[in-house]
């Protein structure tokens, strides 16, 4: 489904990927993990297209497509969803009407028709109780004065309203309670099939007890330098992050 | 167009209208407006404005009501819920009984010269005029000048006029350039309530100019709201509304300008009775070669008022625009609260605003603010709506009309909100879902 060979990137002359490659079939979960500025982020931005990312070499495959030469509503139209680490708060745009465009606009890419007024509030119904969300958040402006918890259930929800071929998840746990995890795992759960996947970027490992990934990969200064399953998050979090730097640096300087 | 002509126009006007109670007004105004004349850059407020280019053409200075315009052809601009609204319609600056619909038991609406002879004479001569002490310019005395035709607007103590008044200001520019003049004067009486809407439009090919002014007078414990919906593409004007709240009073105005030649709004506010309120909002959404100048004047006479403005803009292609808001503390004016903000967005490298807030202040226990951005659209939320599949161009339009929200939201009636949304999508290319 998603091919990364050799990805470069960076911003204003500064390198931030140096060499990704990673493979993602339907029906997996991935989990990238590592250190706070590893580059992360900047790997879920390039795949959905974030301009400010200039990428310096190597290509993306995204079921035949290449997908670095799209836009970003195209990549979403195409399947892709990104969870943002920090979703943006818009004044002034309510939520449900943001949603409506973006669920008829990816649907007029898909070439389905659009949904008209009852359809919609149906399938807004049925993702609300599958999220877990309450009509009252949706009818406020976008993310505005959202808590941390309801701006990362809100992602969630637009990513089950879209129905994505291959959803990024940039620490949608980060910040969150307990229980709010277990929503937002419940709710990704739900949603997997064998013809979707997942990729979980994550600082901890907790988050993984709920979503079981089949592949874990450690990014580190824009390198994966490690892969392996689910027993390598377990690893990573007895030991820390300090034991990948030394082994990796360690292996640099030799 | 020479001051000759003017006068022309001037001694015809005096000699077929030689009754009228309104005779030795339009004449001081006239001896003003030749001394002042068109103003040009070098007037102070005229600055970033220039309106004497307009006047280089010669207009038609209509001031008999041979009104060619028929109901059908006013039903062209009527505005959505005009079922349930009073309407007054003005014709080249004329207003006309004919065209025009009165339903509200409690509201009175009277031509201007009879209100200045009969029962309201008082009103009539205290307020009529009041403006040009803030518009120090020729173009507010022209208007004065050739005060006929002109409406006064009267609502009683404690009546609650429950539906909206309309005004249509509509130029016949089928057969000649023209260059209307509405005249106005409102008198919202203690504890009244009124809600008014205005727009301006153009009929035919040959040029306008529209230089209206409106005064409103707002008694004790009185609520008035005001519309200012300027959508007339390719045609200039020059509008000014003066309000004058002499008891402690509520006011609120929002200005909506989509389109125009050249648009100058004056907008004065006078707070002139202790624990007055005022809001004065506003959007302009101009582009192509237009011009869109917003002058706001918001003088705290009386202590303890409060006073709060929100003026937004969006310029695109080579449209340039200007704010100028005055915040004046008087000396009496202890505890005045005021606050103003300008917020914009240029959309292309050659729009332009042109932005300045002026605060005088002479008293020392008082609360002011004012604030002024000019940026572009925030990338990072056009990234996050693009991510989600909605294309460049609806995203854009989308932050755009977000942006805009917090002004339209204080349109207080719902058919006028969603008609200006309505104009709103359509200008910024995509249809609301
Ligand atoms: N917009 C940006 N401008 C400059 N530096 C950036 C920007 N985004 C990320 N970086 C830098 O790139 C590195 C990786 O950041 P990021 O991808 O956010 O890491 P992570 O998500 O793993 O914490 C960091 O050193 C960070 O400072
Ligand atoms: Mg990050």
């Amino acid at each position: 489904m998603l091919s990364i060979r050799n990805l470069h990137a960076g911003i204003e002359e500064k390198k931030i990927l140096k060499g990704i490659n990673l493979d993602i079939k339907p029906g997996e979960v991935h989990a990238i993990m590592g250190p706070n500025g590893s580059g992360k982020s900047t790997l879920a931005s390039v795949l959905a297209g974030r301009a400010d990312y200039e990428v310096l070499d190597g290509s993306v495959d995204f079921d035949g497509k290449d997908l670095l030469e799209l836009s970003p509503e195209a990549r979403a139209g195409e399947g892709l969803f990104l969870a943002f680490q920090y979703p943006v708060e818009i004044p002034g745009l309510s939520t449900t009407n943001f949603i409506k465009t973006a669920v008829n606009e990816v649907r007029k890419y898909r070439g389905q028709e659009s949904l008209d007024a009852v359809a919609f509030l149906r399938l807004m119904k049925e993702k609300m109780a599958m999220m877990e969300i309450d009509q009252s958040l949706l009818s406020r402006p976008l993310n505005e004065g959202f808590s941390g918890g309801e701006k990362k259930r809100n992602e969630i929800f637009q990513m089950a309203m879209l129905e994505p071929k291959l959803a990024i998840l940039d620490e949608t746990d980060s910040g969150l309670d307990i229980d709010a995890i277990r929503i937002v795992a419940n709710g990704v759960n739900k949603l997997r099939s064998k013809d979707n996947a997942v990729l979980l970027v994550t600082h901890y490992q907790r988050l993984l007890d709920y979503i079981v990934p089949d592949f874990v990969h450690v990014l580190y200064n824009g390198r994966i330098v490690k892969s392996g399953t689910k027993e390598l998050a377990l690893e990573l979090e007895e030991r820390g992050y300090d034991f990948i730097k030394s082994v990796v640096d360690a292996v640099e300087e030799a | 167009m020479t001051i000759e002509l003017f006068k022309e126009y001037f001694e015809q006007l005096q000699q077929a209208d030689h009754k009228s109670s309104l005779g030795t007004v339009r004449q001081n105004a006239f001896n003003a407006f030749s001394k002042m004349g068109i103003p040009g850059l070098k007037h102070e407020e005229w600055k970033y404005t220039r309106i004497s280019g307009v006047f280089n053409k010669e207009f038609k200075v209509p001031f008999v009501a041979d009104v060619s315009i028929t109901k059908a052809e006013v039903d062209a601009v009527r505005l959505p819920g005009h079922e349930e609204a009073n309407e007054l319609v003005f014709v080249n600056g004329i207003f006309s009984f004919e065209l025009s619909k009165i339903f509200s038991k409690d509201l009175t609406v009277l031509p201007l010269e009879e209100a200045a002879a009969n029962e309201y004479k008082e009103i009539v001569s205290t307020h009529l005029g009041h403006s040009a002490r803030y518009q120090k310019d020729g173009i507010n005395a022209l208007n004065t000048a050739f005060v006929h035709g002109g409406v006064f607007i009267h609502v009683s103590k404690g009546k609650i006029v429950e539906h909206p008044v309309y005004i249509y200001n509509i130029t016949d520019a089928r057969f000649a350039p023209i260059l209307s003049q509405p005249r106005s004067l409102i008198y919202v009486g203690v504890n009244a309530q009124m809600k008014l809407v205005e727009t301006f439009s153009t009929m035919g090919e040959q040029e306008s100019f529209t230089n209206q002014v409106l005064e409103m007078v707002v008694e004790k414990d009185a609520h008035a709201e005001y519309y200012k919906i300027q959508n007339d593409a390719g045609h200039s004007q020059v509008s000014t509304t003066h309000i004058r709240q002499i008891g402690k009073s509520y006011t609120h105005t929002v200005t909506i300008s989509l389109d125009g030649s050249i648009v100058r709004n004056n907008l004065n506010v006078i707070l002139d009775a202790d624990h007055c309120e005022s809001h004065l909002y506003g959007l302009y959404l101009m582009k192509g070669d237009t011009h869109v100048d917003n002058h706001t004047v918001v003088d705290n006479v009386q202590p303890n008022c409060f006073s709060n403005e929100l003026y937004k803009g969006i310029m695109d292609g080579n449209a340039t625009g200007v704010f100028n808001g005055k915040i004046f503390v008087e000396p009496d004016a202890q505890k005045t609260n005021a606050y103003q903000s300008n917020k914009n967005i240029l959309l292309s490298d050659s729009a332009s605003i042109n932005a300045k807030p002026q605060l005088e202040i002479f008293a020392d226990d008082v609360k002011c603010s004012h604030g002024c951005t000019v940026g572009s659209l925030d990338e990072e939320a056009m990234f996050y709506l693009r991510s989600r599949g909605i294309s460049e161009k609806t995203a854009r339009s989308l932050m755009l009309h977000a942006f805009a929200d917090n002004v339209l939201e204080h349109i207080n009636l719902p058919v006028i909100r969603d008609y200006v949304d309505e104009l709103i999508s359509e200008r910024l290319g995509y249809e609301m879902v």
